[in-house]
């Protein structure tokens, strides 16, 4: 299984798109700007690039929590297995009118940030949504981009991708598992 | 998760626990500006209700709604069992317009265990005569959770119309199984023979019932149960085991009165109870849709031994 990011690879990842962030606002822009973090593993990631923008800037970003079980399009369409875990959305400030980042650990297919999109939408229209990704490994069944990402993964659809937090995992580590 | 809900026993331990943590994060879809997810679309809900209710069946719909399932009512009085059509040919007859699921309230115990025998969509029993009532148990834990954080060794006083409560038989069930030491108090007439065998302690004497207690929760006085006379009268009733300030303070100070409803204000729950600082009723009606949102959710999915 190898380790495609160690953890210290994975911190100045997160700086350097903490930087990016930065130097794409305009005058004013990082008032507007907040983040969404998807569950499980966008959330600390969200809440490292606010406290990496803090540490910069000296501006503190919004953060919030999406849960989109309830939006996704595999739901109800498997006969057999229990229904995934529903988990709490919490974005404690309103959307309207912001410059949502949403970011999320690994962008794939993109059918999880469609989902997340139309949950989003659902708390207020904000200005412009863009999406952070740590690792982007390929195989976009939508038209769905990053803005920011954090490393290109060419993998193939057989491999898997997991991200681990130190929050989450008990350490920082990306890797990619063979079948 | 078993194919239908008719009974708390249906439910293991960490199916419960499964509930109350996604009623949790459905509760949240109710403060939106739009209170409203696409989970359960074209997915049909039929309600067939037996019995008046108000509470039950707008938290279902609502409940239903706010996940996008297609709902309908079927009220009792304006359908064909006026006509003399029995239960079951009447749920054959929705059957076959293949809804996902029915919720059912009926007078007689056991009719969602007929339905679900009957039936290949989902049951869930919102209520059989005297039996079960497995959805309201379910709020109440959430609400207890919500207050006391866990139910584990709580002092849990059941007061009131033991004898005709479904509410009392799933909320026993399912306060025993989250550890809950459950206390039971009326008059001796309306105590069900061998409750005892359930694990909850009886007392016809309400002072004893309540002293120290976590949570107090009323049950309904239902004349329209009884045939016969269990007391000698209402005012006589509140008189010994209605629930009134004095009562109320001799339970924890920090005791949650909770009530299923509807009350009857004077007969088992005085006012300045029913609307007083401990009170959590109106709170247990807002539970009530985050937790049938839950139960609508988790038993759409594929899972379950048919």
């Amino acid at each position: 299984m190898p380790v495609v990011m160690d953890g210290d690879r994975m911190s100045r990842t997160l700086t350097r798109i903490a930087h990016e962030i930065l130097e794409r606002q305009n005058a004013g822009g990082l008032d507007e700007l907040a983040l969404v973090g998807i569950r499980t593993r966008g959330v600390p990631i969200a809440r490292r690039l606010a406290a990496s923008i803090a540490d910069i800037s000296g501006h503190e970003v919004s953060t919030g929590a999406l849960d989109i079980t309830l939006y996704r399009d595999d739901l109800m369409r498997h006969a057999i297995g229990a229904q995934p875990l529903v988990r709490k959305t919490e974005i404690p400030f309103s959307i309207d009118d912001k410059r949502i980042l949403l970011v999320d650990d690994v962008l794939y297919t993109g059918r999880t940030i469609r989902a997340a999109l139309d949950a989003l939408i659902e708390f207020g229209r904000p200005k412009t949504i863009q999406l952070v990704v740590l690792v982007d490994r390929g195989h976009r069944e939508l038209p769905i981009k990053a803005d920011y990402v954090g490393k290109n993964l060419p993998t193939s659809p057989s491999q898997s991708v997991q991200v681990h937090l130190a929050e989450i995992d008990g350490r920082d580590e990306v890797e990619i598992r063979e079948p | 998760m078993k194919k239908d809900l008719l009974s708390i026993s249906d439910l293991s331990l960490d199916e419960i626990h499964l509930i109350l943590d996604t009623a949790e994060a459905m509760r949240e879809i109710g403060q939106r500006p739009i209170k409203k997810v696409p989970t359960l679309r074209g997915k049909t809900v039929v309600n067939l209700f037996y019995e008046p209710s108000t509470r039950t069946r707008t938290s279902f719909e609502i409940a239903e709604k706010r996940l996008s399932a297609d709902t309908l009512n079927i009220a009792v009085a304006t359908s064909s069992v006026q006509k003399g059509e029995t239960l079951a040919d009447t749920a054959m007859n929705i059957e076959a317009m293949q809804p996902d699921m029915i919720v059912l309230r009926h007078a007689s115990s056991g009719a969602a265990h007929l339905l679900s025998r009957i039936c290949k969509s989902r049951i869930i029993n919102a209520g059989d005569g005297m039996h079960e009532h497995p959805t309201q148990a379910l709020l109440d834990a959430f609400t207890i959770r919500e207050h006391k954080r866990t139910l584990e060794n709580l002092k849990v006083t059941i007061v009131g119309d033991l004898l005709h409560s479904r509410v009392l038989r799933s909320n026993v069930l399912l306060l025993r199984a989250l550890g809950a030491d459950v206390w039971v108090s009326g008059p001796a007439t309306l105590v069900p023979t061998g409750i005892e065998r359930l694990g909850v302690h009886v007392s016809t004497r309400i002072e004893d019932a309540v002293e120290d207690a976590d949570v107090i929760m009323m049950l309904r006085i239902q004349q329209e149960r009884m045939q016969g006379a269990f007391f000698p009268s209402l005012r006589e009733y509140f008189n010994t085991f209605g629930m009134t300030v004095a009562r109320v303070a001799r339970a924890k100070p920090d005791v949650i009165i909770m009530h299923p409803g509807p009350m009857n204000r004077g007969v088992e729950i005085a006012s300045d109870v029913a609307d007083g600082p401990y009170s959590v009723v109106l709170e247990q009606v807002a539970n009530g849709v985050a937790v049938r949102m839950a139960v609508l959710y988790l038993l759409a999915g594929g899972q379950g031994e048919d």
